[in-house]
């Protein structure tokens, strides 16, 4: 809860993400700035994905909580560049989607010139529940775009893994 | 545990409903704004914003339109993971048309929705590969498979275009176009080097298919003009940078799936002009007829 004397840093950096509300905007790497000037608190955010249906909500989140917490004259900004990666998650936003079951993504490949074409499937991440290595990628894509579907051949679960972008 | 042990912060689901007093929820499809609300769009000197918008609207009625095609294919889709795949990737290409189609209306004083549902045929500058209506599962995934390829190559160059908003655009598509490309890639594969079934059709497919190639590489010139001047062809024409992209792509592609590359001949340009240049085949008409009549029915209606 928002307690008396927080920054606005604060108060916008606990909003929760609408697709993975385990985490915060913070935890995901999209607040990019929070400047308290005497005109107002201007927050500066980066989408995810071009077509995030999330990102709205999230700029409507964080005006009203700032609002709320006695924060006139809100302005949410989006910076394109550079594109948000996986790679911005935060350690404490590892931890919390691996608590909740999805496997955070390994490492963003790096890249110069032209994009490869990759036939196969990258290495799957260790599974969330039991923490064995023995997993397989049953789809590129899952319930949202952000991540892929995994079954771990240990425990036999079926689970969500945030893709490397 | 009692509810006065339980910070409410840690409950996620209580945080998302907690302030949302203006009636709104997220995922209700309760308004849009602008996606590029909060950035700045100032067309910087030295490019000419008549071209800008031209190329953005080119670029945005193709994902417009070929996200309108995949997303008639949700719910009919082979199996459940093809279904996600599908939808992820007609949402992906629906979010830059929108990015693209409010850079353009920005320079042209109108929304992305009176782009989208209010311009005729004519004015629409989509290539006839977006419109092509897919028969079956092997024309979807080798139609995505030449599309993104396409797109991949383009958006790699145009990430560093001289309009800074285009390039953050490019950039972030950059990304979603190789997971589309090698999602269709490892499909035309599987299916290529299937059975003699599967084989046959996707051959079917890539026949069927090819004559729309050649309108990729035509070179439109508001296109070219956001391409960034660097040493080396950047240009989109045969022979260049983006087809040898996109030809090393395909013959990796078809010589492990076991198919050939056709040599038909591209589809023939009515009186010199192509989608670009707003003439499109019979199925435009339809496609328009699904995407813009609810909006026109209701020009006041916002949702």
């Amino acid at each position: 809860m928002v307690t008396a004397g927080a920054t606005a840093y604060d108060i916008a950096a606990a909003t929760p993400d609408p697709e993975l509300p385990m985490l915060t905007v913070e935890d995901l790497g999209i607040l990019r700035s929070v400047e308290d000037t005497p005109d107002g608190v201007v927050v500066t955010i980066t989408p995810t994905y071009s077509g995030c249906p999330a990102i709205r909500e999230i700029s409507a989140d964080v005006r009203h909580r700032l609002e709320r917490s006695g924060f006139g004259s809100v302005t949410v900004k989006t910076r394109l560049a550079p594109p948000w990666t996986s790679d911005w998650i935060t350690p404490d936003g590892r931890r919390k989607l691996t608590a909740a079951g999805i496997a955070p993504p390994s490492p963003a490949p790096r890249r110069t010139g032209p994009v490869p074409l990759t036939l196969t499937a990258p290495p799957s991440p260790a599974c969330p529940r039991c923490g064995s290595p023995d997993t397989r990628r049953t789809a590129e894509f899952s319930a949202t775009a952000c991540k892929s579907l995994y079954r771990c051949t240990a425990c036999g679960e079926p689970f969500e893994g945030v893709k490397p972008l | 545990m009692t509810t006065a042990e339980f910070d409410e912060d840690d409950n996620p689901y209580d945080l998302l409903a907690e302030d949302h007093d203006e009636g709104h929820r997220w995922a209700f499809g309760t308004g849009f704004t602008d996606p590029l609300d909060g950035v700045d769009t100032a067309v910087p000197d030295g490019v000419d914003p008549a071209a800008l918008a031209r190329c953005c609207l080119a670029l945005g009625d193709d994902a417009l339109i070929y996200s309108h095609r995949l997303q008639q294919w949700v719910a009919r889709l082979p199996e459940l993971e093809e279904e996600t795949a599908v939808a992820n990737i007609a949402l992906d290409l629906l979010g830059q048309a929108r990015l693209l189609l409010s850079r353009a209306g920005g320079i042209l004083g109108r929304g992305e929705d009176q782009l989208a549902f209010f311009r005729d045929e004519g004015e629409f500058r989509n290539v006839a590969l977006a419109e092509h209506a897919d028969r079956d599962f092997a024309e979807l995934v080798v139609r995505l498979l030449i599309f993104s390829a396409w797109r991949l190559a383009l958006f790699e160059n145009l990430a560093a275009a001289p309009d800074p908003v285009l390039a953050a655009i490019a950039a972030k598509g950059v990304n979603e176009l190789a997971y589309h490309r090698d999602y269709a890639a490892r499909w035309v594969i599987r299916l290529g080097d299937g059975t003699d079934l599967s084989h046959a059709k996707t051959q079917a497919a890539l026949d069927a298919l090819w004559p729309l190639v050649g309108e990729l590489f035509r070179g439109d010139p508001d296109v070219q003009a956001m391409l960034p001047a660097s040493p080396g062809d950047r240009t989109v024409h045969h022979g260049t940078e983006h087809d040898r992209a996109f030809d090393a792509v395909l013959g990796t592609v078809l010589a492990t799936a076991g198919l050939d590359r056709p040599a038909a001949t591209p589809l023939a340009l009515v009186g010199g002009r192509a989608g670009r240049d707003g003439v499109h085949t019979e199925a435009m008409g339809y496609i328009l007829a699904e995407l813009q009549s609810v909006a026109r029915a209701h020009p006041d209606a916002t949702w």
